[in-house]
């Protein structure tokens, strides 16, 4: 990539922002992010992360893209994944290990399912959104 | 198929307590006779944190939020809610401003966690700029270089109040002018990742979840400064950290948002990565910069302060993670928004690591200002286990523990320091009537004496001192004049010690002597300690009118301590017993208890 002039890094910032913000709106392929900070991958992150390539894999579905990230601070039910999926609301779950892994492929992603007792809260409010 | 609404109720220990399974049930039935069974689905979650006024029922994907929820009101969400979407205000948090108040982000209880450091964790992938770049990233780089002089950009930071949160809560903008007005030349701009204390992990989650926001703030304090040169220290026990910094400073440098020429700007600045091994001291600036030259970590007198003779002799600027973390913040939304978070004398939000006997151990973030309770109970999620609060430390092995009648204070650094502890860093660990305080000043003793760099001999003789005399008091052995002598090194180390480490060593053991004197008296007198922590000053007893002298514990007693003959009472002999428990475990009985 070549060098970026302020121009081009407010065109990058604009394009990535409505990218990012897609993951809001309905038209958007389903997305599942994997919280892969140190306490995500010690309480067993990677196996879930892996869980979930494998059944989707499997499961031939194309449309699901699967992201990590850091911390989201629920340390007490790592691993975290949070399932954005067109038309339903916006869920993050705890304790994911490898078998709800597969149930949020099989169950939510889906059968547009929730799945029992595994449903957390977000921490706190978005403070670059609500500027 | 899909859902149209989703029925979230609360499967936590305490909403489950407050008939939670009730209340699922009657959403199952009301539904089925609503004829909704097949567009609303009802699930049990995890604890959604608000204990306080469970049950709790949410309705997505509205996001509204019932509070205090019993099985009867179940009929009237389905009739009113879900059949007519109308929002049932008398279950609402606060009925009167029920209009406003449906949605959870707008309950207090949710607001009291305010995510500026923390803003990216768990939002984008910390391995892609792109992320970083579209929630407003490198825009505060724009700004500065192309908007502000220097001096502006000091002035903000002076402005904002924004204070170092490495412990010390010394202003970053002053610390930026000193650096500023040395005359011009090779300056350097480090950020101290050292991040040593034990239970302290919020540098490391910041670097993990979002280190392009520590690149950019490092960029704009060596535009303000003069520095073209900047270093992270930080520890090798952070692969993941250092992996993502690498990553993200080559992305910056592709980009050309590192380097020469930074947009074109006509700015140049460069981050290498530093790798401590380890050492709690090389936290201490002083000694940071030393091991950054590769000498061996260790302090030295100030002044001359880093800032006008630091790395190399250069006046360097040496900010801490979290600090560095709220800077493109502060620049992009100005220090007006800054300063009106917070308390009359520390502005912004802290970051804790929310760790021991409580709940909901994690990362929060909160207001400066906040009150223990809050954080310990509303966000925390209460002790576990359902035991009773003792106490809480703050600021790991320097800092004090604070006990039940100032939970209510509002935490700043002022407020802290006046209850006998500090800031810190950020650790945050709960203790319930389970913990020993003995014990605990025993545990950061140990680990301050291990650490200790052995140049000054306060720290060094003192903090042994202290150790053995601790040691003597758990095991049993201590007097009242133990605790007098304790009292004057705890002093002679405040005064004398040559760096932090050693000045603030004896804080757990002197908050401990001032808030629970009458523990170190139990140990001391009646050679009991309370929590059964100290392992010495228990005494195993058989019951004789239990034993049935079945023999069993005389057999697994590996240190002969227990004797007696078949079908007749045993005895422990306690100046043989080693305090094992494993007599108590075997005896099938329930003969042998401790105490």
């Amino acid at each position: 990539m070549a060098k970026l002039t302020l121009a081009d890094l407010r065109k990058m910032r604009e394009e990535k922002q409505k990218a990012l913000d897609m993951r809001d709106s309905s038209n958007k392929d389903v997305q599942v992010v994997v919280g892969m900070g140190t306490c995500g991958i010690a309480a067993g992150a990677k196996d879930t992360f892996t869980a979930l390539i494998n059944t989707l894999s499997e499961k031939g579905l194309t449309n699901v893209l699967v992201r990590q990230t850091g911390c989201m601070g629920l340390c007490h039910s790592e691993p975290t994944v949070e399932v954005v999926v067109p038309g339903m609301p916006t869920v993050i779950y705890g304790h994911v290990d490898a078998a709800t892994a597969k149930d949020i492929v099989d169950k939510h992603i889906v059968g547009h399912e929730l799945i029992e007792g595994k449903i957390l809260d977000k921490p706190s409010i978005d403070i670059v959104k609500n500027a | 198929m899909a859902y149209e609404s989703y029925v979230l109720v609360c499967g936590g220990t305490a909403c489950c307590s407050g008939g939670a399974d009730k209340i699922i049930e009657a959403f199952a039935n009301e539904l089925e006779a609503a004829g909704l069974k097949e567009k609303v689905q009802v699930v049990a979650t995890g604890c959604l944190g608000f204990c306080e006024q469970g049950p709790i029922v949410k309705i997505l994907p509205q996001g509204t939020f019932y509070v205090q929820v019993k099985a009867e009101d179940v009929k009237e969400i389905v009739a009113e809610h879900l059949v007519k979407g109308r929002v049932v205000q008398r279950l609402c948090y606060d009925p009167e401003q029920a209009k406003k108040l449906v949605a959870e982000a707008n309950i207090p209880f949710y607001q009291k966690q305010y995510r500026i450091v923390l803003r990216n964790c768990g939002v984008i992938d910390p391995e892609k700029i792109e992320d970083y770049i579209a929630r407003d990233g490198y825009k505060a780089i724009e700004k500065v270089l192309f908007e502000m002089t220097p001096e502006q950009v000091v002035d903000e930071m002076l402005k904002s109040g924004l204070r170092g949160r490495g412990g010390a809560g010394f202003p970053t903008g002053m610390k930026w002018k000193f650096a500023q007005q040395q005359p011009k030349g090779q300056k350097y701009m480090v950020c101290n990742a050292d991040e040593g204390d034990p239970g302290a992990y919020m540098d490391r989650s910041t670097l993990e979840g979002d280190p392009h926001s520590i690149l950019e703030a490092m960029t704009i304090a060596g535009y303000a400064i003069g520095a073209s040169k900047g270093f992270i220290y930080i520890r090798a026990e952070y692969p993941l950290a250092i992996h993502r910094l690498e990553v993200a400073i080559a992305q910056a440098h592709e980009l050309g948002l590192l380097g020469d020429d930074i947009l074109g700007s006509g700015f140049s600045f460069d981050i290498e990565l530093r790798f401590g091994a380890g050492a709690f001291v090389c936290g201490e600036e002083t000694a940071l910069l030393q091991s950054i030259e590769g000498n061996r970590g260790m302090p030295k007198p100030r002044p001359p302060f880093p800032a006008v003779k630091g790395l190399w002799g250069r006046p360097t600027v040496i900010n801490n993670v979290e600090t560095l973390a709220n800077i493109p913040v502060i620049i992009n939304k100005g220090a007006d928004w800054f300063s009106k978070i917070g308390t009359a004398t520390t502005k912004g939000t802290k970051v804790f690591a929310l760790t021991g006997k409580v709940n909901n151990s994690g990362l929060i973030e909160v207001p400066m200002g906040t009150t223990l309770r809050e954080i310990i109970f509303d966000i925390g999620g209460g002790i576990r286990g359902g035991h009773k609060f003792k106490a809480a430390q703050t600021g790991g092995p320097s800092g004090g523990i604070i006990p039940e009648q100032f939970l209510d204070t509002p935490i700043d650094y002022e407020s802290l320091a006046k209850i006998g502890s500090i800031m810190g860093s950020g650790g945050l660990i709960v203790m319930d009537e389970t913990d020993c305080v003995v014990d605990i000043a025993k545990f950061y003793l140990d680990f301050t004496v291990d650490e200790s760099c052995g140049k000054c001999a306060p720290c060094r003789i003192g903090g042994r001192k202290l150790l053995n005399y601790l040691k003597k008091i758990t095991d049993g052995r201590g007097t009242e004049q133990d605790i007098k002598d304790m009292e004057a090194i705890c002093d002679a180390m405040n005064k004398a010690s040559l760096c932090g480490l050693g000045q603030t060593a004896s804080n757990p053991v002197k908050s401990t002597l001032r808030y629970f004197m009458d523990e170190y008296m139990e140990h001391i007198h009646d050679k009991k300690c309370r929590s059964g922590k100290c392992s010495k000053l228990i005494q195993y007893k058989i019951d004789p009118a239990k034993c049935k002298g079945c023999t069993m514990c005389a057999r697994k007693c590996p240190a002969g301590a227990i004797s007696g003959t078949v079908k007749n009472p045993h005895v422990i002999d306690q100046t043989k017993c080693i305090k094992c428990g494993a007599c108590e475990s075997t005896c099938k009985f329930g003969a042998i208890s401790h105490g």
